[in-house]
């Protein structure tokens, strides 16, 4: 079986809410697929999901082969899964190059020093090597958020809205270091967005959420174009 | 039966000098996320105040009656003093930093109130017996009760009433609950947030007050007697779960019977039982017995 | 790489608290003593507030190492300072690696609330202990160091010596320590402690690690601080004790491993010339000083040290 990762079934609500509802997904090797949906349409209550943050109410989660459902997030980050965040999560009194340092300790890396040294470099990060994280621009503080996570060398990558709170001139720039970064390197990529073109430009896979349901799953052409995705993700209204 | 009725009703009369501590306590921490470790300081300016006031009314001659009613001034006066230069003062430049930072800044409000005291009132003690002999005793079975424990329950219950009836049936009180959910939200939709933590605070403060005031009679006033009071509070509080009034009571009500039973059957237990009770109940459920829900963080 | 001057500081003030051993008066080496003792104590609350959390109780290690090393001596008739300073450690370590496995689920006020019951029940059981001498607690002398019989006079000046070795051993381990991996990942953990799970480290085993250490640190502290007064009572345990060992934490900073020690000093110098002086407001002059600091120091002292060098 090629999947790396499969969800089978999955249902959470929050009382009335329903964050996820008989969600059925499997991810092939090495793919790069985007989710996209409106706000609260359960991205991120999936990404939470399979990365143990929550339980799901039913449901299995397979990573290569293993099921997930129980596990906390540091033992699904040690099978190989690593996140960034849709507010990037730093250590805000750190610098930078401390902020690298942590995860390089943590991956027990042999030679931290140098490793943070080439991690600063291939994300350009250099410059703000010595700023402590709190006092960086967003679009940097994003890049940190998954340069720490690329750390760990892992196989599955999930990101939550990676450009979100961005420049627009800038979005492009983020994602062409971080698809550069994986690339090569055998990752498999899942990544939530709202920018169409970024969806458009950098996945093989659309997946469309609306109200906790898959609405919609293919080829980003096929997917945007849909009826369905234009009314309650897009939002374009259809003119008869 | 003598002696279990004995436990339950010293136990009920401790509880209700715990939840009056409590109350005041508990209902700033949830308005203003503030452990005040001055209430301490405040019981004790509450007792001193109620000694100097009502010894004067008795010394001069007054009703008897009335000292009951000195003692409750006392404590409005305190609040109504103490409570906003507290936090006029001193906590309208702090708020904002981290709950702990808060607490220490409360605590050195605390260390300074204590000298303060010796300073007013000297390092001798005061004692005020006569509002607590003056009703008596009353019987149960071959025991003899003081009625003022009685005084002392009724007024507990009196005052959690008034603060339920206040919280949830005025319109002020809603406007506090708004705030103890969401302050920022509350602000949002025109909520004189300011007035808001004026209001607890002062009220707070009243009832720490009251407490030393009322427990003023019982014992002699001297330097100290807010230490112990600070971390009986607390632990209680932190039973109930901060910011739960409901919590307050019922925490009041199983540490004071618990203390009342290690007095009787096992009385070198008796200091430390009630801390036992916090970390067990800590240790079923971390947060306390009522404790508000959190926001997702990611 | 800025360069790091704290070992050649520590054995400077290494040096000079040795020679005071030998010279200083009586009352200044109480003085100093007691500081160490408390110094070191504060020195695991700042190991303790570099992972993000206060403690309200190290009084209760403080306490156990000092009753620990004093009933060594009164009781089972051991007066070698050395094995006493031992039990003290050994004691309080046991008992924080008990209470760990339960505190270090716990943070904020939580910790701090839970930390300071736990302090209250040692002092609870103790005040209730007649054996123990109660409220009065008991006295204990200490007449030999590892097996060699000291002259009567000179305890006092080799128990101190031998803390100051102890805090230069222990100062520069922290150090060590600090500027590690574990030590990075405290302050991570103070930060963030969700993204430190998500990077896929323990927690819960670097704040037990910590706490089992600052609990350690208290009782070589209670230890050496029974020494230096040559008696013990329930006050060590009390919460206004865990409330000084903060104060004294706050006023130093965390900034360094020697700001705990020199805060001491200040501190335990101003309490001298306050008991002479003016007793009356020793806990105004407290509180005043702790408001002063937080709302225009937040650093603690050492902050004033750092930037003057910097200048």
């Amino acid at each position: 079986m090629s999947a790396i990762l499969v969800c089978e079934a999955l249902h959470k609500s929050f009382g009335a809410v329903s964050a996820a509802a008989d969600v059925s997904l499997s991810f092939e090797r090495e793919s790069v697929t985007s989710l996209i949906g409106a706000n609260g349409a359960g991205k991120t209550t999936l990404l939470n999901m399979v990365t143990g943050y929550l339980r799901p109410d039913s449901g299995r989660i397979l990573f290569d082969g293993r099921e997930l459902v129980g596990l906390d997030p540091r033992r699904i980050t040690a099978l190989g899964m690593s996140r960034s965040f849709q507010i990037p999560q730093l250590f805000h009194s750190l610098s930078v190059r401390e902020n690298l340092l942590v995860a390089e300790g943590i991956a027990a890396a042999e030679r931290a020093e140098e490793a943070t040294d080439e991690v600063l470099r291939r994300f350009n990060l250099a410059q703000y090597g010595a700023q402590p994280a709190a006092l960086l621009p967003e679009g940097v503080r994003k890049l940190l958020d998954v340069a720490m996570a690329l750390v760990a060398k892992p196989k599955v990558l999930l990101l939550d809205e990676p450009t979100s709170g961005v420049a627009a001139d800038e979005k492009y720039g983020i994602m062409d270091l971080v698809m550069g970064a994986v690339r090569g390197q055998g990752v498999t990529v899942l990544f939530v967005e709202h920018d169409m073109d970024i969806v458009s430009r950098y996945s093989g896979r659309v997946v469309a959420f609306y109200d906790g349901r898959v609405i919609a799953d293919g080829e980003p052409g096929k997917v945007l174009g849909d009826a369905e995705v234009r009314r309650y993700v897009i939002g374009e209204e259809a003119h008869a | 039966m003598n002696n279990l009725l004995a436990v339950v009703f010293d136990g009920v009369v401790y509880s209700s000098w715990l939840f009056l501590m409590a109350a005041g306590l508990t209902l700033i921490y949830g308005v203003m996320k503030i452990l005040n470790i001055a209430h301490g300081s405040l019981y004790a300016l509450g007792g001193y105040t109620a000694a100097t006031i009502a010894g004067a009314w008795l010394a001069a001659g007054q009703a008897a009656i009335g000292s009951y009613a000195m003692l409750v001034l006392a404590a409005l006066l305190v609040g109504v003093v103490m409570g906003p230069l507290l936090e006029r003062g001193l906590l309208k430049w702090m708020y904002g930093k981290d709950e702990v930072v808060l607490l220490l800044v409360t605590y050195a409000a605390f260390l300074i109130l204590e000298d303060a005291i010796k300073l007013i009132w000297g390092v001798e003690s005061m004692l005020l017996p006569d509002p607590y002999s003056l009703p008596g005793n009353f019987h149960i079975g071959t025991l003899a009760y003081p009625v003022y424990n009685l005084l002392l329950i009724a007024m507990a219950i009196l005052v959690g009433l008034a603060l339920a009836w206040a919280l949830y049936r005025t319109r002020q009180g809603k406007l506090l609950l708004a705030v103890i959910h969401d302050r920022e939200m509350s602000a949002t939709m025109g909520i004189n947030v300011n007035r808001v933590y004026l209001a607890t605070f002062t009220v707070g403060s009243m009832l720490a007050a009251l407490g030393g005031a009322l427990t003023a009679p019982m014992i002699a006033v001297s330097p100290g007697i807010g230490v112990e009071v600070i971390v009986l509070s607390f632990a209680v509080v932190v039973v109930g779960g901060l910011g739960s009034l409901g919590g307050a009571a019922i925490g009041a009500l199983m540490v004071g019977i618990v203390r009342s039973a290690a007095v009787r059957y096992w009385p070198e237990a008796e200091l430390f039982t009630i801390y036992f009770v916090m970390a067990l109940v800590l240790i079923a459920r971390p947060k306390g017995l009522f404790s508000a829900p959190e926001a997702r963080k990611i | 790489m800025s360069r790091d001057r704290t070992l050649p500081a520590l054995a400077v003030a290494c040096a000079l608290l040795l020679a005071a051993a030998a010279l200083a008066p009586q009352w200044l080496l109480f003085l100093l003593a007691l500081a160490l003792a408390k110094g070191l104590v504060v020195l695991g609350l700042v190991l303790l507030m570099r992972t993000g959390l206060v403690s309200f109780g190290q009084g209760l290690y403080f306490g156990l190492g000092a009753y620990a090393a004093a009933l060594l001596s009164h009781r089972a008739g051991f007066a070698d300072a050395a094995l006493m300073i031992v039990a003290g450690t050994v004691c309080a370590a046991a008992v924080a690696a008990i209470l760990g496995l339960l505190l270090a689920r716990y943070r904020e006020i939580f910790f701090a609330m839970l930390s300071l019951a736990f302090s209250m029940i040692l002092y609870g059981a103790l005040v209730k202990s007649a054996a123990l001498g109660s409220t009065d607690g008991f006295n204990l002398h200490a007449k030999a160091f590892a097996g060699m019989a000291l002259a009567a006079g000179l305890e006092r000046r080799v128990f101190f010596a031998v803390s100051v070795v102890a805090m230069f051993c222990v100062a520069w381990l922290l150090h060590r320590y600090l500027a590690s991996h574990w030590g990075r990942l405290s302050a991570a953990i103070r930060d963030n402690e969700l993204r430190v799970e998500y990077l896929g480290a323990s927690v819960y085993r670097v704040v037990y690690v910590n706490y089992v250490a600052a609990g350690a640190l208290a009782g070589m502290g209670g230890a050496f601080a029974a020494l230096a007064v040559g008696h013990v009572d329930p006050e060590t345990a009390y919460w206004t004790t865990s409330g000084e060992f903060v104060f004294i934490a706050i006023l130093g900073g965390t900034g360094n491993v020697l700001a705990p020690f020199l805060s001491a000093a200040v501190f335990e110098g101003l309490r001298t010339v306050a008991n002479q002086y003016a007793p009356n407001v020793w806990q105004m002059s407290l509180g005043l000083a702790m408001l002063a600091i937080i709302m225009f120091l937040p650093g603690g002292l050492w902050t004033l040290l750092r930037r003057r060098s910097a200048a």
